[in-house]
């Protein structure tokens, strides 16, 4: 497995840096997964591009789990075209005050991806120039892709969980 | 005098900037998105994109719907290729359940998606000729488009929105009518091609109105995270079939064209060129087929791929299994995969995140358009209006992937 060998060398090399602020690596599929805190991720996603040639910011979104301290997880992933491997960065923050550095000053592309990230789960990038909502109206005043707001009409009772054993 | 930079005295009539709404229901823009431009004249000062007017909310209603039933939003991404963007979400959801597909439908596959890609490259370079004032080209390469369409109508009676394919393979095999049709269009299309580029590329007229226009860097490019034929303008040689092959690429022989500017000649360019080789790797994959068993269109995996209707009616296994795939309760794994395909305008991402609920917990679209549209604004700085629109052009923003 040529590529978890590499995988290896980047976890190591993360690890020699940022110490115990590299957390709960794993490599779903074959693509190193880890946890970082939001004290440190601008340091960890500039390392990625300046020392192992992360160059490239394929993607910014972020998924919400409703209940827990750290209900928000900001999800990046990285690709370095070089030596064809992908990376994926996760920082969970509190969902009463969803706020995480913004990445616009290591890649002007991060400008749009945060701006939707922003627009559907309402998590503030400090920094960011033009925070403002992107896909969805400006006066909607909720952030749709939160789970606490439902899609269908909630007195469906035809489609809930519990009729298939859930 | 610099054009860029007039200087006007304090009583010049001419001192005012002009608001121009582009769109976003403007016949140039080929799309519904609009751009708030500053004009000094002709000359563009500043702009602001504004964009979500179709935006129909694909990702929330991706968590409340089975797999299979994502496939149909999957065509309205980018609807002119609709077919990468369903193969992407198949292999995603199979690269998710460990399925290792047949190798005649991996061939069957790069035939409609390389059939997808040139309809989409189509469409953007001959807008480019429409939009520089170049009907005819248009107008001949076009009907092309037309064939493309009838072969999926063949493979899977749609045209533009097509739901094609399962999860595991097609809902049925390649008859002969769309193996011949694919022959006659691999027949044919070369020389409509080469009369369009006839037509264009060393045109005195089409090289003045692209050439060195709207020109980006490579860093600029990979700054903005640009995927895809923009980004290969520039000459940046990525590409995912290559980069990170999926469906057998790397079973072809193809290049990846490259720029050296990353003018809209360059992008026009590209794209031509991709489309011969996407004429090659049909070629190739119509031979390999050949030495394939016949028959096989889908992976042996009853328990994920929608049985036909008929056994659904008179087998017990089948229902069974037809039931569970239709009510979402197949046993996929709890776990989260990112599966990327190189649509027309890029990387085409899917982020998928299964607890094991009956739908995604969460899927994320990485849309090359939105990604790509976003230096659109900021590059239009300084240049003329007529250039911005064939800049917009060449970029091929499909409104549909643009919004989600």
């Amino acid at each position: 497995m040529e590529e978890t060998t590499l995988n290896n060398t980047i976890h190591v090399k993360l690890t020699e840096k940022f110490g115990e602020k590299v957390t709960a690596v794993s490599e779903p599929y074959g693509l190193l997964t880890f946890v970082t805190y939001k004290d440190v991720i601008v340091n960890v996603l500039s390392h990625l591009k300046e020392e192992l040639k992360f160059n490239f910011l394929t993607d910014i979104t972020a998924v919400h789990y409703p209940g827990k301290d750290h209900g928000i997880a900001v999800v990046y992933h990285l690709h370095n075209m070089v030596e064809k491997v992908r990376i994926r960065i996760k920082v969970f923050i509190s969902e009463q005050n969803p706020t995480i550095p913004t990445a616009t000053t290591i890649w002007k592309g991060a400008n749009w991806m945060e701006r939707e990230t922003y627009d559907f789960f309402g998590v503030k990038f400090e920094g960011h120039p033009d925070l403002r909502r992107i896909l969805n109206m400006d006066d909607l005043g909720v952030h749709p892709m939160l789970k606490q707001y439902p899609l269908e009409d909630p007195n469906r009772v035809d489609k809930k969980d519990e009729f298939f054993g859930r | 005098m610099n054009h860029n930079h007039p200087v006007y005295t304090d009583n010049d009539p001419q001192s005012e900037l002009v608001t121009l709404n582009l769109g976003p229901t403007h016949p140039a823009t080929h799309g519904v998105f609009q751009n708030v431009l500053q004009l000094d004249g002709e000359r563009i000062v500043s702009g602001v994109s504004t964009i979500g007017y179709i935006h129909r909310a694909f990702e929330k209603i991706a968590e409340h719907r089975p797999f299979y039933q994502i496939t149909p939003l999957t065509d309205r991404l980018n609807y002119c290729s609709s077919p990468i963007n369903n193969m992407g979400w198949h292999m995603t959801v199979e690269k998710l359940l460990n399925i290792q597909m047949p190798k005649r439908v991996d061939y069957l596959r790069v035939i409609v998606m390389e059939l997808s890609r040139i309809a989409d490259h189509i469409i953007c370079n001959t807008i480019i000729g429409q939009d520089t004032g170049a009907t005819t080209t248009f107008l001949y390469l076009f009907q092309f488009r037309e064939h493309i369409y009838e072969i999926f109508e063949e493979v899977c009676g749609a045209r533009l929105t097509t739901n094609i394919g399962r999860i595991g393979g097609f809902e049925r095999d390649f008859n002969e009518v769309a193996f011949a049709k694919i022959n006659k269009f691999l027949k044919e299309f070369p020389v409509a091609l080469k009369e369009f580029e006839n037509l264009l590329t060393r045109n005195r007229i089409f090289i003045d109105r692209t050439a060195g226009v709207a020109e980006v860097t490579q860093e600029a490019a990979l700054e903005y995270s640009w995927t895809g034929p923009l980004l290969r303008a520039t000459g940046i040689d990525y590409d995912v079939r290559v980069s990170d092959p999926y469906s057998s690429y790397q079973d072809f022989d193809f290049e990846v064209p490259v720029g050296t500017s990353g003018d809209i000649y360059d992008r026009y360019l590209v794209r031509n060129e991709e489309m011969w080789q996407s004429l090659r790797i049909i070629e190739q994959a119509i031979v390999k087929l050949k030495t394939e068993p016949k028959g096989i269109f889908h992976a042996d995996v009853p328990e994920f791929y929608l049985p036909p209707k008929q056994e659904v009616y008179n087998n017990m296994e089948a229902l069974i299994y037809h039931f569970k795939i239709v009510m979402g309760e197949i046993d996929a794994p709890k776990a989260e995969v990112y599966h990327a395909v190189e649509g027309g305008n890029g990387e085409l991402g899917f982020y998928l995140i299964n607890d094991g609920g009956r739908t995604p917990y969460r899927l994320h679209f990485r849309r090359p358009s939105f990604i790509n549209y976003q230096m659109f604004a900021p590059m239009s700085e300084g240049m003329l209006l007529s250039d911005a629109i064939i800049n917009m052009s060449s970029m091929n923003i499909i409104a549909g992937e643009l919004d989600a």
